[in-house]
């Protein structure tokens, strides 16, 4: 019994630590690393992007994976920043491909390659259509294709 | 009045019902295995409730189920934790709670490689009646089960479980191989076993409507797994070996739903294991826990 309780008090000890560790802001740190895309990985084409149906499955993709942390806008929530912000809106979708592809592990974001290939572009497309946000203060012009805008932000999945 | 162990069991059963029934979950994007791993670890704060069962043939003997439930939590992005109860029924004998394992996977690399390994460290706490067959390990074979549990149950065993998981994911097919080494604390011989698999979604892009019954939804595969002997006697001699097509329904309403017929390999094997499984994953949870102790995320 005595061994019951202790592994009971050590996955205890574990959560709080690792509540502790995930509280941490990396917001900065995620957007650099947009950045640390290899220009083989930045200039991969998005070969979905002429795909009329990449959009909408990539909102319900993102809706189903990404909202938890970022939220149902892509505004930002309680773990991931703002995907509505020069840093994101204006990245090559190469750069986008290859942070889902590899997540940003030490900062908190998890691996993507779990969602074939296909899936990733979708959800690189809905990313770009998405656009700054209006309050986010804009510097540089928006890479994304107009065709691709979506006029209206998507509505919260719950 | 005491409390057996399995009341206990199933009071803890009931009570992760009606966790899985909280707002919060989030569909999941599960891998169909259920003995091989994969290198996806549980996204950071999310806790995943897992019920499984195997039914089992006995030559000799009566038929068994065993069943474990999992609480898995991803405490960050590169770190896993999961704690297990197990349990079983043998048929025309009685039903005991065998155990617990606590269990953790860390990731090596922090980038997706062609080959990305997982380090795994396992603790477990169980009884010999122990079934569940979560891993085919030394000189386990069938015969072993047929101790009647009143028996089996007197045997305490403290082991750690060692494992390598090498995956890879390619062209939408994921192929992982496992290595695994147990040693149990008391005196006895370091044992082996592995695993592997493949598996790949029924359809690489998702569909631009919700659907339950998209193909995008189903995940595909195949596992085999077994042991290796152990330090003393290496090798295939006197080892079990089994086949087992996998199927996962990853639905959009938040469960993902498992399926597995098993098939023994050798004639120290069960013939025949039925393996199924139901999972809900808890978004937030840890985000949860945090605010009920006054955090503020």
């Amino acid at each position: 019994m005595r061994a019951y309780f202790a592994s009971l008090a050590a996955t205890a000890g574990l959560l709080s630590a690792s509540l502790a560790l995930a509280q941490r802001d990396k917001v900065a740190l995620v957007y650099a690393q947009l950045a640390k895309a290899p220009q083989k990985a930045r200039a991969r084409h998005n070969p979905l992007e002429k795909d009329p149906d990449a959009v909408p499955a990539g909102r319900i993709l993102f809706e189903q994976h990404c909202s938890e942390c970022h939220g149902d806008l892509a505004k930002g929530g309680n773990k991931g920043p703002s995907l509505r912000v020069e840093q994101v809106q204006n990245a090559k979708p190469g750069a986008i491909f290859w942070i889902l592809t590899n997540g940003v592990v030490w900062r908190g974001m998890p691996v993507w390659s779990i969602l074939p290939e296909p899936q990733r572009w979708q959800l690189v497309s809905y990313i770009k259509s998405l656009g700054m946000a209006k309050s986010t203060p804009v510097s540089a012009p928006s890479t994304r294709s107009p065709s691709n805008v979506a006029t209206e932000p998507p509505s919260p999945r719950r | 009045m005491p409390i057996s162990p399995f009341t206990s069991f199933l009071k803890l059963f009931l009570l992760s019902l009606l966790f899985a029934f909280l707002p919060g979950a989030a569909p999941a994007q599960e891998s169909p295995y259920f003995v091989a791993y994969d290198h996806y670890l549980e996204e950071p704060g999310n806790l995943e409730i897992e019920y499984f069962s195997t039914f089992g043939t006995q030559r000799g003997g009566n038929g068994f189920h065993a069943y474990w439930m999992e609480f898995e939590y991803g405490a960050t992005a590169w770190w896993t934790t999961e704690f297990y109860l197990d349990g079983q029924s043998t048929f025309g004998d009685s039903t005991l709670f065998t155990g617990v394992r606590w269990e953790n996977r860390v990731r090596v690399l922090k980038r997706e490689h062609f080959i990305n390994p997982v380090l795994y460290v396992e603790y477990e706490h169980k009884s010999g009646a122990d079934k569940i067959l979560k891993e085919g390990e030394g000189h386990d074979i069938e015969s072993d089960f047929l101790t009647p549990n009143a028996e089996a149950r007197k045997e305490h065993i403290n082991e750690i479980e060692l494992k390598l998981i090498l995956s890879s994911t390619f062209k939408g097919w994921n192929l992982t191989e496992n290595t695994l080494a147990a040693k149990d604390l008391s005196n006895s011989p370091w044992e082996f076993g592995y695993a592997i698999g493949a598996s790949r979604p029924l359809a690489l892009k998702a569909s631009a409507k919700r659907c339950s019954f998209c193909r995008q939804n189903f995940i595909a595969g195949i596992e085999m797994y077994g042991g290796f002997g152990d330090r003393h006697h290496f090798g295939m001699n006197e080892t079990s070996h089994y086949l087992a097509p996998v199927v996962a329904w990853n639905l959009p309403s938040e469960w993902t739903f498992r399926l597995s017929p098993g098939f023994g390999l050798n004639n120290n094997s069960h013939r025949f294991l039925l393996r199924w499984g139901v999972s809900r994953e808890i978004a937030g949870f840890g985000s949860m826990v945090s605010r009920l102790f006054g955090g503020r995320r």
